[in-house]
């Protein structure tokens, strides 16, 4: 079977170039030099950018048609809204200019093939024309820079203290959840302290870290809906980036820092169900940093519900360290106090938003 | 045909650099007579030949790179099937039964991107071009040091042998992505390819620095002093300007790359902690603490960014000279596209940010960038209609190089749009590190510089190796290359408008991305037409350069000087004086002229203006 896939290709690479060699040495017998370009050459690859440009238009309007059902669907959450609203205008315009101007180019060439005894126009500048061009994308670049940058300052800008926090925290190739409890505080973590069933090293001689949540790895991270969420981001080994492609969220996780990210989810899994009309549909998180050899298998679930559900599925949960003594045991290590102090708490403000 | 340069050559014109050339000419004189293989082909310190050896490397280079993304591309297209392509090329440890392993995968882009972003498109693109043609174009007898140019294409040969070895190491090349952020590269626990083989990584990243340096700070010497008689800077062909704007971006960029890649070399093996803060990693808590692997990406990029013109204004420079000569009209806006290109050059140097919105850097901080980043679509809107202006009314030529250089203007407009998608950082937010960001780069500059490599290729080969590349062959290869180049990449933005993150091994782990697997199919049966259309061209680049038909002095009628040389290939280029110019380049069927063109070194009529200093 090889022998034969190997034998087809040369014989074509034969055939071809025989054919070539066919085509020179009819051009020589002419008394032509075979690799000067002819009108002939002209025409033919002139048309040649005129076909082009036609299947372009169509192959591009036709993948425009075909694969906008299998993009993501609309945005789930509130800012992500007006990220696919600019996106859309955005699209518009680089469209435009896209089947616009190729076509010019196109046209040109198939318009303007050289043919014997023409001359070409002696046409070295225009001002006029050259300010056309620098002021008219100068113009629609400002409306485009306009409205990026509002929405940019809008969704980035840092977030409510009374927004719930959650931290999610990154290792190589697994997600963390951490809910920050009825107190809306993260308890300190030292990555010194990490140790054992301690995977997020926290420091259990924080107060704060009491009522914390944390959801084991690989766990479903569970969000009320029409609720703004702001995300503390962490990672313990590498760079990793949390991306939530359904919200228009993404925030790298930077060892050594402090992220951030909020939004607001807007719609719910159930509801996303019948929007999508795919009854297994789950919101991922994936990690969209190359951070190693399982790069590509790093997520971690979502689900929206409503507020009810929260409170039903946070009260499944157990907390860090609950207030009956005799579960401390398990979850929290005996010999905190001799464990180096936390500082990471500290750091938290500091860091930017 | 263009053959009246003999009668320019006006001998009195001993201006400072012709008495410098005398002399050098005279040692160069002692040395041609002993001439051996050694000094003539291996190392030879003569600027044709230098150029030839650069881009012979990097078609090898680039020929390894290309093997590698069909590697991959079969690997995304059918994830998990057995290839006797991949057990070939792979070997039994990473292509087990035609399976590629995952790491081998992560192993494969990032010297996929590191070849193709410095071997080929920097060293390859620049060293080929550059060397050839600046001395030739402003009519110089060499560059200003033949021995420093020497020692760029050899520290580029150590660098490129280098980067090869690495491919061969026992845990396998650099394996973080070709941008090689740390803590992953750092760390040899972080990933296999983090040890030994991110070790020559940076070993030949610092040879191929300094081959840059060497190549770069000799140019622009060459440029500012060596210039002909009567070659004003605004005399000087767009390629020259190109490459010298390139030039003085490589100076000043370069060595930041330099200091980024030795911090990291300190942190990986002398324990300290410039990028390094934090870590748990293995089992262990390491005591580095303090640093930031924000510093390394800031450092990076300020090289990097600059980087992506460092690729593309050479092969724009090429453009604007085969778009003109074979137009056969002026190049349109001569001093707007000047100025477009200094002006892409300064603003390349305040973009870098563009690549790090999402860091967590101040928000305030990410809207300059995004204001400095889409004020650079201005510039190269200009260039981009001046090129088309270029053709309107033209004589179109259809030679293989003018059907390159035509279709770099098509991908720079295309990959050029969605830049400006990626630019606007809160657009960026959802398609950052998608494939839709693979999509715009290999567009904008990997194709389009490939597309402005090729077409210089074929434009000079003449002047190269004195010989023709088959014609018919040259348009087979363009239209094959050119239709899958759309082929490859245009459907691959859909995939990163769906959510699909780079440098993923496979997608299978995610339902929300299985419609998607059609797409990849696509991409990758035109991946495999784009290099087959590639072995075309290999075969008509070596045929040719010892069978192909002699060529003539001036093949395409250009007005450049370095077709004003003799059809051999001799120290200082020009027999006897050097040439004296007395106009721009682009007079090209000027009217009440006899001929199409007008060689430079034709003075200039009683009353007639020189097009470049009009009025």
């Amino acid at each position: 079977m090889k022998f034969i896939i190997y034998a087809i290709l040369i014989l074509a690479a034969a055939a071809i170039w025989q054919l070539i060699r066919v085509v020179e040495l009819a051009a020589k017998l002419k008394g032509v030099d075979p690799n000067r370009v002819t009108e002939r050459d002209n025409r033919m690859n002139g048309r040649f950018f005129f076909i082009f440009m036609i299947v372009m238009w169509i192959t591009s309007l036709w993948q425009l048609w075909a694969y906008s059902d299998d993009l993501l669907p609309e945005a789930a959450s509130a800012h992500g809204v007006e990220i696919d609203w600019l996106m859309n205008f955005n699209m518009l315009i680089i469209w435009t200019v896209y089947l616009l101007t190729n076509t010019v180019l196109f046209v040109m060439a198939w318009k303007y093939y050289g043919r014997d005894g023409q001359r070409a126009t002696f046409y070295p500048h225009n001002n006029k024309l050259e300010m056309l061009w620098t002021g008219v994308p100068a113009i629609v670049l400002f409306i485009i820079i306009f409205f990026g940058i509002r929405l940019w300052n809008s969704t980035l800008a840092p977030a409510d203290k009374s927004v719930r926090l959650v931290e999610i925290y990154a290792r190589q190739f697994d997600w963390f959840a951490r809910y920050s409890g009825g107190d809306n505080q993260l308890g300190k973590s030292n990555y010194k302290l990490i140790m054992g069933v301690n995977e997020l090293g926290l420091d259990s001689s924080d107060i704060a870290s009491k009522d914390d949540v944390i959801l084991p790895k690989s766990d479903t991270i569970f969000l009320p809906v029409n609720e703004e969420v702001n995300f503390r981001l962490r990672s313990q080994d590498v760079i990793h980036s949390a991306y939530f492609p359904h919200f228009r969220a993404q925030m790298n996780v930077v060892p050594g820092m402090e992220t951030f990210f909020h939004f607001k989810p807007t719609i719910t899994t159930d509801s996303m169900r019948t929007i999508t009309g795919n009854p297994e549909f789950d919101y991922v998180l994936l990690c969209n940093k190359i951070c190693g050899a399982s790069h590509y298998n790093m997520q971690m679930k979502i689900v929206v519900g409503t507020k009810a559900e929260y409170e039903a599925f946070i009260a499944r949960k157990v907390k860090f360290l609950p207030d009956a003594a005799a579960e401390v045991k398990p979850a929290a290590p005996a010999k905190v106090d001799s464990m180096p102090k936390a500082d990471s708490g500290v750091k938290a403000d500091s860091v930017i938003n | 045909m263009a053959s009246d340069m003999h009668a320019h050559g006006d001998l009195h014109a001993h201006s400072l650099e012709n008495d410098a050339h005398v002399h050098h000419g005279h040692d160069d004189h002692d040395h041609e007579h002993h001439e051996t293989f050694i000094s003539k082909y291996v190392f030879s310190m003569d600027h044709k030949t230098i150029s030839r050896q650069f881009l012979v490397t990097a078609v090898i280079m680039a020929v390894i790179a290309m093997i590698m993304s069909i590697v991959f591309r079969l690997q995304l297209a059918w994830p998990g099937e057995k290839f006797a392509f991949i057990n070939a090329v792979m070997g039994d440890k990473w292509g087990a039964d035609g399976v590629l392993d995952p790491n081998a995968y992560m192993a494969l882009v990032t010297i996929h991107g590191t070849i193709m972003v410095f071997m080929v498109l920097t060293g390859g693109l620049s060293g080929t071009f550059s060397n050839l043609l600046i001395p030739y174009q402003i009519g110089a007898r060499d560059m200003a040091s033949g021995f420093m140019n020497m020692l760029s294409y050899w520290f580029f040969f150590l660098s490129s042998l280098t980067m090869v070895i690495s491919l061969f190491v026992e845990d396998g090349a650099a394996s973080g992505g070709w941008t090689v952020y740390p803590p992953l590269s750092a760390l040899e626990k972080a990933m296999p390819g983090s040890g030994l083989g991110m070790t020559l990584w940076l070993v030949s990243m610092s040879f191929f620095i300094i081959s840059s340096l060497l190549g770069g700070l000799n140019y622009i010497i060459t440029v500012l002093n060596m210039r002909t008689k009567g070659m004003k800077m605004t005399r000087l062909p767009l390629t020259i300007w190109a490459f010298f704007v390139t030039a003085i971006l490589g100076v000043l960029s370069f060595p930041v790359l330099f200091s980024c890649a030795l911090l990291l070399i300190f942190d990986r093996s002398f324990g300290t902690s410039f990028y390094l803060s934090d870590i748990y990693i293995g089992g262990e808590a390491l005591s580095q603490s303090g640093g930031s692997p924000i510093l390394f990406e800031h450092l990076f990029w300020f090289l990097g960014h600059p980087e992506v013109y460092i690729i593309i204004l050479p092969a724009l420079g090429l453009t604007s000279e085969i778009i003109s000569v074979n137009a056969r009209k002026p190049i349109f806006g001569y001093r707007a596209m000047v100025t477009s290109i200094l002006a892409i050059g300064f603003l390349s140097f305040i973009v870098w940010g563009h690549h790090m919105y999402l860091t967590g850097m101040n928000p305030f901080l990410g809207s300059v960038f995004v204001f400095t980043t889409l004020l650079i679509a201005i510039p190269s809107a200009v260039k981009a209609f001046n090129y088309i202006t270029t053709l309107w009314k033209g004589n179109i030529q259809f030679t293989p190089a003018m059907l390159f250089a035509i279709a770099l203007v098509s991908t720079f407009i295309t990959g050029g749009v969605t830049g400006i998608i990626l630019a606007d950082s809160a657009l960026d937010i959802n398609v950052h590190d998608t494939y839709f960001v693979v999509a715009h780069f290999h567009i904008v500059m990997g194709v389009s510089a490939i597309l402005g490599m090729l077409a210089g290729v074929y434009h000079w080969f003449p002047k190269m190796f004195l010989r023709h590349m088959n014609k018919n062959l040259g348009y087979l290869h363009f239209w094959l290359t050119f239709i899958s180049a759309y082929g490859v990449f245009f459907p691959m933005h859909f995939i990163g408008l769906a959510g699909v993150p780079r440098r993923y091994y496979h997608n299978m782990e995610f339902p929300m991305f299985d419609h998607l697997q059609d797409i990849n199919v696509l991409i990758t049966c035109f991946a495999i037409l784009g290099a087959c259309a590639q072995v075309i061209f290999l075969f008509n680049f070596f045929y040719s350069m010892f069978r192909g038909p002699k060529s003539t002095q001036n093949p395409w009628g250009s007005n450049t000087l370095e077709w004003t040389t003799p059809m051999k290939h001799t120290h200082g280029n020009w027999p006897g004086a050097l040439p004296e110019v007395h106009r721009w380049p682009y007079d090209y069927s000027k009217p009440g002229e006899e001929k199409d063109f007008i060689p430079q070194t034709v003075p200039l009529r009683e009353g007639e203006e020189d097009g470049g200093s009009h009025h």
